[in-house]
């Protein structure tokens, strides 16, 4: 919405909100994320977060001006889907990999389909999906050496959620405050909720997101591990349920990513929709998946489902459906 | 060249109207086989024999069949060879048949060959329908192994199963490739079947906007001397 004539169609609502500002809010609410993950990781987790930045916005530069496109790199798309792809993965990861990542987010998923507001999936997702399946085990190397403080140093531990999975529920090594407050192995971005929530709570005092995605997916995801505790008969136990809530990518999949504009359902009941089938597939990849983790592959899988929702939750248009008289 | 001449259907299956990049047919083998170049060549050959003998058979029958029943009496016959062919490889090539495993009797409804069972064979003699089914099938051979080299070179860093690139190794400190496994797995077939259909639209559409029209190789390039105004250089 840069240019000063504009011709489209209806609603022609006007805002001072441009997309260029709510990514600038994006990375805003980001940072305290970012800090915390520095802090936690070391100077190591920095240099993956602005290679990872830099060259998602090189990549997008690159393609528009390959394909002759006006250049895009103005509206901070890029530097969000770049700082999200880095907070998702290790601090320890190889430095060429976070590139690849980038390249696969905003030229396969994001440029290909049509650029910012045309892709069918998050692209940061998307990128670290791509990682995941295809090096699992650099992805999933916590080991951390240069870190500023002793906690984590050198410490190649599993994170809670993988040690929650393999040890089940009578696990002491987990603790929720840790959790909470994210002095534990993880990705850069994903251990800290306190930091998240901080975050969120920027994004919601500007409006940029509301509550319905997050809660519904939250809320769901927490029924469906109430439900399966009570169900396998091992009891209610609130460590067991704050750690899966707390734990891995949940929180900051559920602020930061279950609620891009792109991938989401704009009607409303599509959303609390969309938040329901995040919440349950999450638990289900998590508790009987093969991996401890669920978030990346629920939201990605759910993006895919988006057009289905809104189809089936379309206000009717006024004058069609509703009895007749 | 003339239609329907042995060089004319072979020069059409392989570049012109290629199977996999051009017509889009028989994906469901094309994507899930194409894991190595090994088995790219593998089912590309095993289906080009295929496809010779049931085209030249079913041109042999064409005029006994009933319109009314064509389409199972295609299947029987595809079905014949497909029976023969796959007691052959477990016989023979033990290996191959254990790679392929599930796809070799899926051959039967490959839709290139009942594509051209119904399109070409069934209204054309013999002889030109025995080398459609050549071209056709080796067009299909050709592109498979493209498909597969590419996900086993990315994906594996391999090519026919000699290791070309180098492994990484973090145990001995060894730096390397870093095989990106997506590629042997499904989605990778994708990236690759897309990629190399979109590489091969290049070079045809930017044939075509220099004047030459590379699906018709009658006016060697030169539109000036060409008569023909449906050639897509001529139009353009």
């Amino acid at each position: 919405m840069d240019q000063m004539l504009h011709v489209s169609s209806n609603p022609h609502v006007r805002d001072k909100m441009t997309t260029s500002k709510i990514m600038q809010l994006v990375v805003l609410a980001l940072l305290p994320t970012t800090l915390f993950g520095i802090y936690n990781f070391g100077l190591r987790a920095l240099l993956v977060v602005v290679i990872t930045v830099a060259s998602s916005v090189f990549f997008e530069w690159i393609y528009d001006k390959l394909m002759h496109k006006k250049n895009t790199i103005t509206d901070f798309s890029a530097v969000v889907t770049g700082l999200l792809l880095a907070l998702n993965m290790p601090a320890s990861i190889p430095l060429w990999m976070p590139v690849l990542g980038s390249a696969f987010a905003i030229i396969v998923v994001k440029q290909l389909f049509g650029g910012l507001g045309q892709n069918f999936m998050n692209p940061a997702l998307a990128g670290r999906c791509f990682l995941m399946i295809s090096f699992a085990g650099k992805m999933t190397d916590f080991a951390v050496s240069d870190s500023f403080r002793g906690v984590v140093d050198t410490v190649s531990g599993a994170t809670p959620l993988a040690a929650l999975k393999q040890n089940g529920f009578t696990d002491s090594s987990v603790s929720v405050l840790h959790m909470f407050i994210g002095d534990i192995q993880g990705t850069i971005g994903e251990t800290s909720a306190l930091a998240i929530l901080i975050g969120a709570a920027i994004l919601l005092v500007f409006k940029v997101i509301d509550l319905k995605i997050p809660l519904t997916y939250i809320g769901s995801f927490a029924v469906f591990v109430i439900l399966y505790m009570l169900g396998t008969g091992k009891g209610f136990d609130v460590n067991y349920l704050f750690s899966h809530i707390f734990g891995g990518g949940l929180m900051l999949g559920a602020w930061f990513m279950a609620t891009d504009y792109v991938t989401t359902p704009i009607t409303p009941r599509g959303q609390y929709v969309y938040g329901v089938c995040l919440g349950v597939l999450t638990a289900v990849f998590r508790l009987f998946g093969g991996s401890a983790e669920g978030v990346s592959y629920a939201i990605i899988f759910c993006n895919l489902l988006v057009p289905m929702i809104e189809r089936v939750t379309r206000h009717p248009a006024f004058g069609k459906g509703g009895k007749k008289a | 060249m003339k239609p329907n001449t042995p060089a004319e259907r072979l020069y059409n299956g392989i570049i012109k109207e290629n199977p996999t990049f051009v017509l889009m047919l028989g994906m469901c083998p094309t994507l899930a086989i194409t894991t190595s170049a090994t088995n790219g060549i593998g089912m590309g050959l095993t289906t080009t024999v295929i496809l010779a003998a049931s085209n030249l058979m079913i041109s042999l029958l064409r005029n006994f069949i009933p319109d009314r029943v064509r389409m199972p009496a295609f299947i029987v016959v595809v079905a014949s060879f497909v029976t023969v062919v796959q007691l052959l490889l477990q016989g023979f090539i033990p290996s191959l048949y254990d790679s392929l495993g599930i796809y070799i009797p899926l051959i039967v409804v490959n839709c290139i060959i009942l594509g051209r069972a119904e399109a070409y064979a069934s209204k054309n003699k013999p002889i030109a329908s025995l080398f459609d089914g050549i071209g056709m099938g080796l067009g299909f051979t050709l592109s498979i192994t493209c498909i597969g080299a590419v996900r086993e070179l990315i994906g594996a860093g391999s090519l026919f199963g000699h290791q070309i690139l180098p492994l990484a190794d973090a145990a001995a400190g060894k730096a390397g490739y870093e095989p990106i496994t997506i590629f042997i797995l499904a989605p990778g077939a994708f990236f690759v079947l897309a990629a190399l259909s979109a590489l091969q639209n290049k070079f045809k559409i930017g044939a075509a906007k220099r004047g030459i029209d590379p699906s018709n190789p009658d006016c060697g390039g030169s539109c000036a001397a060409c008569g023909n105004t449906m050639c897509k250089g001529k139009r353009g």
